[in-house]
């Protein structure tokens, strides 16, 4: 998707530190999610928000950064919701182990669809990953431990480390942003590491990375895992917020929905998916008594995103700023 | 009555219809999907809620208008065909110069309107089509009981089927489309209307898909989300043969459909994923699939 994205500029210095715009983005933001529930924010619902923009944001790494579309990014979420929500009811993980333990799920399961799908480029890699994915929910519809059409319900939040007690949603709320922290800003140096360059180039002209000796498989094959461990994270994450993981965290639609999350705020940008994630569950907030007209709704997001606004959100600002967000 | 490895006869050749019956939905499916890429370089994903379209739409003429099920299988591909090229023409030919993927996003969102928007009318309860009265009832064939819709749904999938395969690959307007799916520009040069071609093209494809919903109303209940479910396994039965070759569609959906309900004789619990499985299998020893060249 070469010309969603912006050709980055950025001059870095020797220290590595971010460009200026992002840094302001970063302060911006986590100062925003600081104030939040002080604010009177419904801290679940900018909990909800966090999730799915990590979520996005991991999905955007591989989309925006690697050029590989996956349409099975729920399978990353949902099968790390379900292993967190069962590590955490039944074997009495700890909230910070049950989303170490979702991050490794979600990156275990993308390193084998992974391997597969990167045997195939552009629209078959899609298709794959969407088939590995329903894969992945027919499983989850007949496994014994995941509860069925039930789902794993009722999972408790136990006391962080073993010590502190943070199950209120006012104190596991910043638990929540704590991990959103981490998340962001390890995307945000995966993407100007030296190996995010590589995938770029990748991106741009695969034979020509070829044939200057790059590994390509290879890198493909780091980028999709890692891209598919963030994407555990958040729906490990998720799974504690809610203290919910169900079919719906596995279901095809929910794939669907982080592309438009992507696509909404602008895909390769840092800060697009966060926005285009805030954008998608305030709506289906505030819709839900509309019920399928929210599906419709998503549907015309998609059409018009991809008919007129192919940049998003964010890249529309960055683009009159001139400046890479 | 004799036993197949400790199967009924009734349940395996019970199965195998069922497989079959499936196999010509996958089938034409693919067809259309391969078809259209081949031209448009589009995947439609909308293809599954087009499906959807056709049983619709037989549903409405029967109930709003009281055409039978035979105007249905008429009329439905034709105005489901039609709303095809009214997408073609006001939307997917401002993607033709972009990524392939924007197509595949765009009538994904698609899928989500004529989801929602029927979800919104009828509910997912499921509505009842029933079979018309020329083809109800069956013939005892002795080893199996063979109900003449299905036997009727097979037919009527493959002539289709071979129907298309003959257009495309044996008279001269499918000379011109294969002449412009290996070079539009060349083509458009000797005075052929390309643009015409890629819409009729695209109206067709759809237009298989509503026949094929059509054909699946009488035996599944109507339901807004009959083709979402069937389109990822067709994308896995397009993973599987490659969409080189028509002929190459059809065998790998009919075959497939067969596996599957193989499947769910001997082992039923993998039914589900098992064309998955062989999508796997497919990918680490064929990679460009099983009639496909490589991409």
């Amino acid at each position: 998707m070469a010309d969603a994205t912006q050709v980055t500029t950025v001059r870095q210095s020797a220290l590595g530190l971010m460009p200026a715009s992002h840094r302001i983005g970063f302060v911006v933001l986590f100062g925003l999610l600081l104030a939040a529930p002080f604010l009177g924010f419904y801290p679940v619902f900018v909990m909800k928000i966090m999730c799915f923009a990590l979520f996005a944001c991991a999905f955007n790494l591989l989309l925006g950064y690697g050029g590989l579309l996956s349409f099975g990014h729920a399978a990353f979420f949902g099968g790390a919701a379900y292993v967190s929500a069962h590590a955490a009811k039944a074997w009495g993980f700890t909230p910070e182990l049950a989303v170490l333990l979702g991050t490794a799920t979600g990156a275990a399961l993308g390193l084998v669809i992974g391997f597969f799908a990167i045997r195939r480029s552009g629209i078959y890699m899609t298709m794959i990953t969407l088939a590995f994915a329903q894969m992945v929910f027919f499983f989850s519809l007949q496994a014994p431990f995941t509860g069925g059409e039930d789902g794993i319900q009722a999972v408790p939040r136990r006391f962080l480390f073993g010590v502190f007690d943070i199950s209120s949603d006012f104190r596991f709320y910043f638990f929540v942003l704590a991990i959103f922290a981490i998340g962001m800003l390890l995307i945000h140096r995966i993407i100007h590491s030296p190996f995010g360059q590589v995938m770029k180039a990748i991106r741009e002209n695969e034979p020509r990375s070829v044939s200057l000796g790059y590994q390509v498989p290879r890198y493909k094959l780091a980028l999709f895992t890692m891209s598919a461990a963030l994407a555990g994270t958040a729906g490990a994450t998720k799974a504690l917020v809610f203290q919910l993981a169900s079919l719906t965290d596995v279901h095809w639609s929910m794939s669907g929905e982080v592309v438009l999350m992507a696509l909404l705020g602008g895909v390769g940008t840092i800060f697009g998916p966060v926005v285009g994630a805030a954008v998608i569950v305030a709506m289906q907030n505030y819709f839900a008594s509309f019920g399928a007209w929210v599906t419709v709704l998503q549907g015309v997001i998609f059409v018009l995103g991809v008919l007129l606004f192919r940049e998003g959100i964010i890249g529309v600002i960055g683009k009159w700023l001139k400046k890479p967000l | 009555m004799f036993e197949l490895l400790g199967i009924p006869p009734q349940a395996l050749f019970g199965q195998l219809l069922l497989g079959l019956i499936n196999g010509s939905f996958y089938a034409i499916l693919s067809l259309g999907l391969a078809v259209i890429f081949g031209l448009l370089n589009i995947i439609n994903f909308a293809h599954g809620a087009l499906y959807m379209m056709g049983a619709f739409v037989a549903w409405m003429l029967l109930n709003y208008l009281g055409l039978n099920y035979w105007w249905a299988l008429v009329l439905a591909p034709v105005i489901v065909g039609g709303i095809g090229i009214v997408i073609e023409r006001t939307m997917l030919f401002r993607l033709y110069k972009l990524d392939h993927l924007y197509g595949l996003l765009l009538t994904f969102g698609l899928a989500l309107i004529f989801q929602g928007l029927l979800r919104n009318g009828y509910g997912i309860s499921g509505l009842p089509y029933s079979i018309p009265p020329q083809l109800s009832g069956g013939q005892n064939l002795g080893f199996m009981f063979l109900p003449n819709y299905r036997a009727w749904v097979v037919v009527a999938s493959l002539v289709v089927c071979f129907g298309t395969w003959y257009m495309i690959e044996k008279t001269r307007l499918g000379a011109y489309l294969r002449a412009a799916t290996e070079n539009p520009t060349l083509v458009g040069a000797f005075g052929l209307n390309v643009p015409l071609m890629i819409t009729l093209t695209y109206g067709f494809g759809v237009a298989l898909a509503a026949f094929a919903g059509v054909l699946a109303a009488p035996i599944y209940s109507l339901n807004p989300n009959m083709g979402a479910d069937l389109i990822i396994v067709v994308f896995a039965v397009v993973v599987i043969g490659g969409m080189g070759s028509i002929m190459g569609s059809i065998v790998t959906g009919f075959g497939l459909g067969l596996v599957e309900g193989l499947t769910k004789v001997f082992y039923p619990e993998a039914a589900s994923v098992v064309i998955f499985v062989i999508m796997a299998i497919v990918l680490l020893l064929k990679p460009a699939g099983l009639f496909g060249r490589a991409v």
